[in-house]
């Protein structure tokens, strides 16, 4: 019988947190599946954040650290500079890399620094219950703006890959959705290519992924998909934001 | 040379090749020392986008199996705490040097020995200690950096040089003597890429569980535990008839030696302990001259902060006193023989 589908050699076996119907779990397949393709699992080193993928060290089957909140791509520079012949990146929600990382993130850019920041934005704080997030859509109700994310209040969501396309050092931007699998397999080529023009020693490069947040959505798997498509999409619309050619 | 430069320049003699800082003053001279010399010895420096920034750079490249150091004064020290705690939980190597200017708050850039509570009692949150060497010349600068290196791979323990900004500023003859290196164990907890031959690299210090969270106390505390009893440093100082006994460290201890000897001139009795490990502490050291001593005065430039440590080795047997001036000021030797003087008029 003809093998179809099966786990990638870069994801070990232990067992997801993740909330039933949440995409996280579709980025680390993706990230995972790239890193094999590539040939670079035992060149790969990844930095865990703070939030919902806390233990994604324990999920990727290489050498991983687990960083402060933020600081992912503090951390990844420093590994990076010590291993410059290593693929190295951050994997990182919208609280970590868009709020409190947000001068990390925008420096590592500006620095050009080799790495790939995989950005998980869902427009909320997931693993403290569903908070405010920095990408929160306006009128968007959360733990703390229980009567819908007020703009003369706490300000606009925060669109990260446009404000990074702009820094000189950013080398491939893309913003890709996980919500259909003509997505996921458009999410999965993004990876590839951020991948490829970090180890071709590029600069700075971030794949934005779209996720969904069930859980603290307040939606069935399905709603919060399709919830996604519309609304999320268009306040951040999908795209190549940066490509460097040479 | 000064200060700021031999701290820099030992640290690459003691094979540092990684830097991460941001400037702050009085601490610039090293980093501009490093962004001169790295790249002379095929070493990395860089200048991070913040204090936070540089020592999580320092939490990538100790992890990935480096020798790295930053550097930075008080206020930027402050901003280093949450990295510090990382780090010491995940139990990576490096050197954090601190030339202390005064405060709270933004303070002044005049030299002040007020951090001490933040380097030997935590400063982050959580069970950790640093090995905290604290030198009282730009020679003893200059060998506590090289050594600090060395105990910090040793033992996976942060290593932190609590100099004021005077030892940083000041000019001195200097030395650069061979590293004594020790019997390193291999870094093979570091993360560099894994081909499977050992097990994969995991640089973390989130433990959910609480009987693991223990565990790991558990075992921070037992290094901790050993380096007291091994790496506890002094001098002691016209200890061995003195009915006095003053404790001082760093620029504050040179300062306490000029007075110990008019002391002497006039016939009073008094001796230095000068602690050259801030923590590990010399408590024992101090214990013991209670035998002898008929009183104790520390001697600080801050509103009394290591005093507290030399109470806890005293612990009651005899009285305590505290010289003690702050915010940039610096004690003169006749404001420590004012109270030796008091002290030997009471006795």
């Amino acid at each position: 019988m003809a093998v179809v589908f099966k786990k990638s050699n870069v994801i070990t076996d232990v067992p997801f947190h993740y909330c039933p119907g949440c995409t996280h779990g579709i980025a680390h397949r993706i990230v995972a599946e790239c890193i094999e393709e590539l040939g670079m699992k035992e060149k790969a080193i990844g930095i865990a954040p703070v939030g919902c993928a806390v233990f994604a060290y324990k999920y990727f089957d290489i050498d991983m650290y687990e960083a402060a909140h933020g600081r992912a791509p503090a951390v990844a520079t420093g590994a990076k500079r010590v291993h410059p012949e290593n693929l190295v990146f951050t994997y990182q929600g919208d609280g970590d890399l868009a709020s409190i990382g947000a001068a990390e993130i925008v420096h590592a850019a500006a620095r050009g620094e080799k790495i790939t920041a995989i950005f998980i934005n869902n427009a909320i704080y997931g693993m403290t219950n569903g908070q405010m997030a920095p990408t929160t859509l306006i009128g968007q109700k959360t733990t703390t703006s229980p009567l819908g994310r007020d703009p003369e209040l706490c300000g606009s969501p925060i669109r990260m890959s446009e404000m990074l396309a702009t820094i000189d050092g950013s080398a491939y931007i893309e913003r890709v959705s996980l919500h259909d699998v003509r997505h996921i397999n458009k999410a999965k080529k993004a990876v590839k290519k951020a991948f490829e023009a970090q180890l071709a020693g590029k600069g700075f490069t971030m794949v934005e992924m779209l996720n969904n947040c069930p859980t603290n959505w307040g939606m069935t798997p399905v709603e919060s998909i399709e919830w996604m498509k519309e609304n999320m999409i268009p306040v951040f619309p999908l795209g190549v934001y940066k490509e460097v050619q040479e | 040379m000064k200060g700021n430069e031999a701290i820099a320049e030992a640290a690459i003699k003691a094979g540092c090749r990684y830097f991460f800082g941001y400037p702050i003053t009085p601490q610039n001279q090293i980093p501009e020392h490093m962004a001169k010399r790295m790249p002379e010895v095929g070493g990395t420096f860089l200048q991070a986008e913040s204090e936070v920034a540089a020592i999580n750079m320092v939490y990538g490249a100790s992890g990935a199996g480096a020798r790295v150091m930053t550097s930075s004064s008080s206020p930027g020290i402050s901003l280093k705490q949450e990295g510090i705690s990382y780090i010491a939980c995940a139990m990576l190597p490096c050197v954090i040097v601190n030339i202390m200017r005064s405060g709270p708050g933004l303070g002044g850039i005049l030299p002040a020995q007020a951090d001490y509570f933040q380097a030997v009692k935590g400063g982050g949150h959580g069970d950790y200690r640093l090995i905290v060497y604290a030198p009282a010349s730009v020679q003893e600068a200059a060998d506590c950096v090289m050594e600090a290196f060395e105990a910090s791979d040793y033992y996976r323990v942060p290593a932190l040089i609590l100099a004021d900004g005077m030892i940083g500023q000041m000019m001195e003859p200097v030395e650069f003597k061979p590293i004594t290196k020790r019997k390193q164990p291999p870094k093979d907890w570091a993360a560099t890429g894994n081909d499977g031959t050992k097990p994969r690299a995991q640089i973390n210090s989130i433990h959910i569980e609480a009987e693991k969270m223990s565990a790991v106390c558990k075992g921070l505390q037992c290094v901790y535990d050993k380096i007291a009893a091994k790496e506890t440093q002094y001098e002691e100082f016209m200890m061995d008839d003195a009915d006095i006994c003053i404790v001082a460290y760093g620029t504050t201890s040179r300062i306490v030696k000029n007075a110990v000897k008019k002391a002497r001139e006039l016939g009073i009795k008094a001796g230095l302990i000068r602690p050259i490990t801030v923590w590990p502490f010399p408590s024992e050291m101090i214990a013991k001259a209670t035998e002898k001593c008929k009183a104790f005065v520390a001697v600080e430039m801050s509103t009394g902060q290591m005093v507290e440590d030399v109470r806890l080795a005293v612990n009651g047997a005899k009285p305590v006193l505290f010289v003690g001036v702050t915010g940039g000021m610096v004690p003169t030797p006749e404001m420590v023989l004012e109270e030796l003087q008091d002290i030997e008029e009471g006795m």
